[in-house]
């Protein structure tokens, strides 16, 4: 749809919202991968209660908008079981490894003008293009 | 006070990956599909998304977060293996289902299966991390 960048643009400023009242609030730097795999492993038990009750942030509000939109909502998740696995281990295992994903390496990581965060994030956009491109177009599998 | 800014940041976190349309795996795949349809939503997200945490990391020096204690040390300068593996294997997973953490999370209530077996098979990989680490330090030393 030709408004798509627009809610975009709305959307990411939220994020860039959620991120600043957690690090000038809660002095902390809002990556998701680090929250919650800090409740996985226990690394983060200290502060479990402040993961937990962002996470409980993330979940309900996609709920409460949910009603407001009048279309369908549709993820358009692929039902292929090897690729939903080996894609979540893949995501899990490399976002602690790298200490960050999208949102820390990303958003946090690129506003502060770090080159750690400036480099992950080119490292995994390269990885994530080359195997779309190679699973979806030489391969045909998604 | 901490739980209700810490609910509240993951609120509009929450509210941003949904509105945005992040949690659509054809979003986030289009995007990264150079060679497809392009979608360039996810670059307005991400740029989006910078500019408050811009400014906000901008009044960081010599404050104190608002429920005391101290804000995150300066991000270290240094380049290692584990940056570069962990983000190459993370985006092969991130360009092969079309989610990251964030939007799996924030989706997890009306993903169907498909998005609670990713949280699944995610969550192994976070509990897999720390043993995957020691190995990859062994091959890079050798290397």
């Amino acid at each position: 749809m030709e408004t798509d960048w627009i809610w975009g643009l709305v959307g990411g400023l939220l994020i860039g919202c959620g991120g600043a009242v957690y690090l000038l609030g809660n002095g902390r730097i809002m990556g998701a991968s680090g929250i919650l795999g800090g409740l996985v492993d226990g690394s983060g038990r200290d502060s479990a209660k402040e993961r937990l009750a962002f996470l409980a942030g993330v979940v309900l509000l996609p709920l409460l908008l949910w009603p407001l939109y009048a279309v369908e909502i549709d993820t358009h998740m692929t039902s292929n079981v090897a690729v939903i696995i080996i894609a979540g281990l893949l995501v899990g295992v490399g976002t602690r490894i790298a200490n960050g994903c999208t949102s820390g390496h990303g958003v946090c990581g690129i506003s502060r003008l770090s080159l750690r965060g400036l480099v992950a994030t080119v490292f995994y956009i390269m990885a994530g293009g080359l195997v779309l491109v190679l699973f979806r177009h030489l391969l045909g599998v998604i | 006070m901490r739980l209700l800014l810490a609910f509240a940041a993951g609120g509009l976190f929450g509210a941003g990956l949904f509105i945005s349309g992040m949690t659509d795996t054809t979003k986030v795949q289009g995007w990264l599909d150079v060679f497809g349809n392009w979608d360039p939503t996810l670059a307005f997200v991400m740029g989006g998304a910078i500019i408050p945490m811009f400014i906000a990391w901008r009044l960081v020096p010599n404050r104190q977060p608002l429920v005391g204690g101290t804000f995150p040390s300066a991000p270290r300068p240094e380049l290692d293996h584990r940056l570069i593996t962990g983000s190459v294997l993370f985006g092969m997973g991130w360009g092969l289902a079309g989610l990251c953490p964030g939007p799996a999370i924030a989706s997890i209530t009306y993903n169907g299966w498909g998005g609670v077996l990713f949280m699944v098979a995610m969550l192994a990989g976070m509990l897999a991390a720390p043993k995957t680490g020691t190995v990859l330090d062994r091959l890079a030393a050798k290397a």
